[in-house]
């Protein structure tokens, strides 16, 4: 194959690091190693972001994804089970026939968008940074959908509280 | 100059990760385990979601909505792991197997 | 410091580097709040104290330079500006953190920082035996902070931000002795109450833009606003002008926070606060911002008559029917609160009927002669151990000549006796009651008689006559300290000479006060001199004469009833069979039907669903279950001698097949997920091929 320009080398080592840390996660023994492989694949994704211009969202998937949920999801296994207890179990129930399930998803969507005539010729808009745009876009037409999400997000903070509160003795 | 990279490759990780999030997702018997997945399943979508947003006139509309799921898969997984916590102090376990409370 | 601020003349207003008026309470309020506490371990609680008073009185200075150079520009000009910076700016909302000082602002400004000052000096006594005093005096200057913003704010909302802090600081000052669960209670009672009013004048606030923003012309600028609103002329919302609907939100949210009806109910409570606090938020300032919005917004309420007719009525209701509680009341503080209530309904009586000027001029010389009252009150509570009730006090004019001086100047400038301030503000508003309405005219003469009344009630029973303390608080009765008699007497002097800034025109006066005003309230400026075209001097001599006798009459009474006592209280609380003295006694029962209302009538409403819910929808349940229980003996009946077999045979049919279906309900989330994932793609397989 000539011509392996940059581009393609560096796609397909994000994709690979993306689908390699995905894999991780699917079938690590060790809840802990799917934790950090979950990571892995959050950083490749961000790199795909970069790639395709969306500086914007890269950068809050590094903050939220990588900074945020799988840290949180490194709490709640040694909050649930102790980093230091030998039994960390990640077993995995029915591994055949989930997998048949899962091959029959992959070629449906598989064959779908490989089908598909895209709406337009596929090209590529001018590569311009496109945060402005996007704040924009949270800001004006999506304003209605920002505000309800900061909602939602309060109801989380409230939510999440209640559940993880000790019961005490004082409720009745 | 055509790029040797289009939109259909970024569809195909997406894709993939969407498949490896679905499996670990019905395979996993760890609550942990399981949120881990739907959180794989939820940045496929999400990279189909700017792949179309670079690929066609539709401008930003995409990574708009990628923001706002990743918004909602971190509201998911706080709310998520705080209910395992909360499994985890009425069952002593957090594995999926166990809670069949709903068992017919 | 001031002096060498930047003053480079603006298109519109003089920069003017207003910011440390609002910075320097704050930044007390920062390090008391902040590190008070090892302050005042370290180095005693004078230290917080001074530390207080200094950042209060600095900013009286810095607003008194403000004023100075406010004077030296030409009456057209007079506008000091301070953008601090940029905070929204978003479609057509613009706002910035700005600042601005024009002469309405002056005289508030004047009044916050000085009084304020004057209350700080006087808590160092008040407060001497308290452990918290870095927590008073910083929630004072936040107070102050706060405040100040309300005034100074030169759109919407940095007034807002203004208006929702005074009431925190309300709510942590009524509160401060938190131990009491009663205080806590006003505290949160005074807070809600709040609330309710803040929210109508947010919606006013969201409403004014927005169909400014219809016109083109969204702005929250005071200054702007003056110009775009006359677009709002015409607009109509649900079949009312916008404009009314505007002004009506708006003062909702006045009457929230100036404690008018209906919501006035929790400034009584909050007399449950330190004296100090009651003096200066609950009597000189806080409660004044609501007439200082409609003031500051006076184009935009001339705009709108029956929204000005409201708030007349409201007003003159208020002046009435507070003054009427407050002649029952044993409590000194009480008695001062609902005199308080009683004296800005007579500042919104003004407004209604467009006499801005004169509703200012009466809030600057209540300011002076009711934050005296409070604190003459707060001394005689300190000299006897917190004891408020005044059938436990009497006689204390021997022990406290100061005190009593002080107190009685400031009742006869309540009582509007001539000469005082309260007789030039007062008369000021009931002449142009008169030329408004005279129905309302009397309405407020009745309260002015009644406010002469309670008020010498209070002198006579609290200072006159034989002693009534008991106990050992008797042998320790003593005049205060310096500390805080020196602000009464300044506060005194200011309630005996303060109406003389104003005195009008059929008394030979200028009227200074009302003239340096105008740049601010043009339109009603115009309005006044359209009206003196018929202005007639002997209708004024003769009200202000009716108002004297009034408030002779009522002073006279009280001197019978409590000095004299050649008349018994008892008759007349026994007028009408006891009726109108215990609804006075208790308030018109108004906090009764509020909690009876609107609190029981929730709970009703829950057990009346519940009752429903209990009787209607379960009797429908049980209904449906007994008669299908009874076509199911039936149709047992029949099973059992008719076809047993058949029936069994169905029988074990359906419950094989109900074991078998009950297998599918494995509990297992990965069981669910199966189905699901599985139903998804038969769907898709087949719509795909």
């Amino acid at each position: 194959m000539e011509g392996l320009s940059a581009e393609v080398v560096v796609f397909f080592f994000l994709a690979g690091v993306a689908v390699v840390g995905a894999c991780g996660v699917a079938f690590a023994t060790h809840i802990v190693y799917s934790a950090l492989s979950l990571m892995l694949s959050f950083l490749g994704v961000a790199g795909l972001y970069v790639m395709l211009d969306a500086d914007f969202v890269a950068g809050v998937q590094l903050l939220v994804y990588v900074g945020g949920v799988v840290v949180l999801t490194l709490f709640a296994v040694m909050l649930t089970q102790g980093i230091r207890d030998v039994k960390v179990s990640n077993r995995s129930a029915g591994r055949g026939f989930g997998l048949l399930t899962v091959v029959a998803v992959f070629a449906l969507l598989w064959r779908s968008f490989q089908a598909a005539q895209w709406h337009r010729p596929v090209e590529y808009l001018a590569a311009e940074s496109s945060t402005a745009a996007v704040g924009n876009a949270l800001l004006g037409r999506y304003v209605l959908p920002f505000e309800v999400a900061s909602l939602v997000l309060l109801a989380v903070l409230v939510g999440a509280v209640v559940l993880t509160r000790k019961e005490t003795a004082e409720s009745e | 100059m055509e790029s040797a990279i289009g939109l259909n490759h970024f569809l195909a990780v997406g894709l993939i990760l969407f498949c490896l999030g679905l499996f670990c997702v019905l395979t996993r018997r760890n609550a942990i385990g399981v949120l881990m997945g739907v959180e794989l399943i939820l940045n496929g979508a999400n990279v189909n979601y700017v792949a179309f947003s670079k690929y066609s006139a539709a401008a930003v509309d995409g990574q708009v909505f990628s923001v706002f799921v990743i918004m909602l898969a971190a509201a998911e997984a706080a709310i998520g792991l705080a209910l395992v916590l909360a499994i985890y102090r009425s069952f002593r376990a957090i594995d999926v197997s166990v809670m069949r409370t709903l068992r017919g | 410091m001031l002096e060498t601020a930047a003053t480079h003349e603006a298109a519109a207003g003089v920069s003017y580097a207003l910011r440390w008026i609002v910075a320097l309470p704050l930044a007390g309020a920062a390090i008391n709040l902040i590190a008070g506490k090892r302050l005042q371990d370290a180095a005693g609680r004078t230290a917080v104290a001074v530390l207080g008073s200094a950042m209060s009185i600095a900013s009286f200075v810095c607003v008194v330079a403000a004023f100075l150079r406010l004077r030296s520009l030409p009456v057209d000009e007079r506008l000091l500006l301070d953008t601090v910076s940029s905070w929204i700016h978003i479609g057509d909302l613009d706002v910035s953190i700005a600042l601005a000082f024009d002469p309405l602002s002056a005289v508030m400004c004047l009044i916050i920082t000085g009084i304020g000052s004057l209350i700080h000096i006087y808590s160092y006594g008040y407060m001497d035996e308290d452990p918290a005093n870095w927590r008073f005096f910083g929630m004072l200057n936040l107070f102050l902070f706060c405040m100040l913003t309300l005034i100074l704010g030169d759109n919407m909302l940095v007034m807002f931000v203004g208006w929702e802090g005074v009431g925190l600081c309300s709510w942590g000052l009524i509160g401060f002795w938190h131990s009491d669960h009663t205080n806590t209670a006003a505290a949160n009672k005074a807070f809600l109450v709040n609330r309710i009013g803040d929210f109508a004048f947010l919606c006013g606030m969201f409403l004014l833009f927005w169909s400014l923003a219809d016109s083109g012309k969204a702005t929250l600028v005071f200054r702007e606003l003056a110009h775009a609103v006359p677009a709002l002329e015409g607009m109509t919302l649900w079949g009312m002008g916008v404009a009314t609907l505007v002004t009506l939100l708006l003062f909702v949210g006045a009457t929230g926070k100036s404690a008018q009806i209906p919501l006035y109910v929790w400034l009584p409570d909050a007399m449950a606060g330190p004296t100090p606090v009651s003096a200066l938020i609950h009597a000189a300032t806080m409660v004044t911002a609501g007439v200082y919005m409609i003031v500051r917004l006076n184009f935009l309420f001339s705009m709108a008559p029956f929204t000005m007719q409201v708030i007349t009525a409201v007003g003159a209701a208020t002046a009435f029917f507070a003054a009427t509680i407050g002649l029952s009341q044993h409590d000194i503080k009480k008695v001062l609160a609902y005199s308080t209530v009683s004296q800005l309904g007579y500042m919104f009586m003004a407004v209604g009927v467009g006499a801005y000027a004169a509703g200012i001029f009466h809030l600057l010389t209540h300011a002076f002669f009711k934050a005296c009252l409070f604190l003459g009150a707060g001394s005689v509570i300190h000299a006897l151990h917190h004891e408020q009730d005044m059938r436990r006090m009497g006689g204390l004019r021997s022990y406290m000549p100061v005190t009593f001086g002080t107190f009685l100047i400031s009742a006869l400038a309540i009582a509007g006796v001539p000469g005082f301030a309260g007789f030039f503000s007062k008369d000021e508003i009931l002449w142009r009651a008169f030329l408004a309405n005279p129905v309302i005219w009397a309405v407020g003469l009745a309260a002015a008689g009644m406010t002469a009344f309670y008020m010498f009630r209070a002198v006579f029973l609290t200072f006159a006559g034989e002693c009534r303390v008991e106990g050992h608080a008797r042998e320790h009765l003593h005049e205060s300290s310096w500390t805080m008699t020196l602000p009464l007497v300044v506060l005194a002097a200011g309630a005996a000479g303060a109406g003389y800034l104003g005195v009008p025109a059929a008394l030979g006066g200028a009227n200074h006060f009302e003239q340096w005003l105008a740049p601010v309230v043009e339109l009603e400026h115009a309005a006044l001199s359209h009206a003196a075209g018929g202005h007639d001097t002997t209708l004024e001599y003769v009200l202000m004469a009716l108002s004297v006798a009034t408030a002779g009459l009522g002073i006279l009474l009280a001197y019978l009833i409590y000095i004299r006592k050649s008349l018994s209280a008892a008759t007349f609380a026994a007028i009408g069979g006891g009726v109108p003295y215990r609804l006075s006694f208790n308030k018109y029962f108004v906090d009764e039907f509020y909690y009876g209302f609107f609190l029981n009538g929730v709970l009703s409403l829950s057990r009346a669903l519940a009752w429903i819910d209990l009787h209607v929808v379960d009797g429908i349940v049980n209904g449906a279950a007994r008669v299908v229980r009874i076509s199911s003996d039936f149709g047992g009946a029949i099973d059992h001698y008719v076809v047993d077999g058949l029936v069994n045979g169905t029988a074990t049919v359906v419950d094989r097949c109900g074991a078998a279906a009950r297998k599918l309900q494995t509990g297992g989330i990965n069981a669910y997920l199966y189905v699901l994932v599985l139903a998804v793609i038969l769907v898709l397989f087949s719509r795909a091929w």
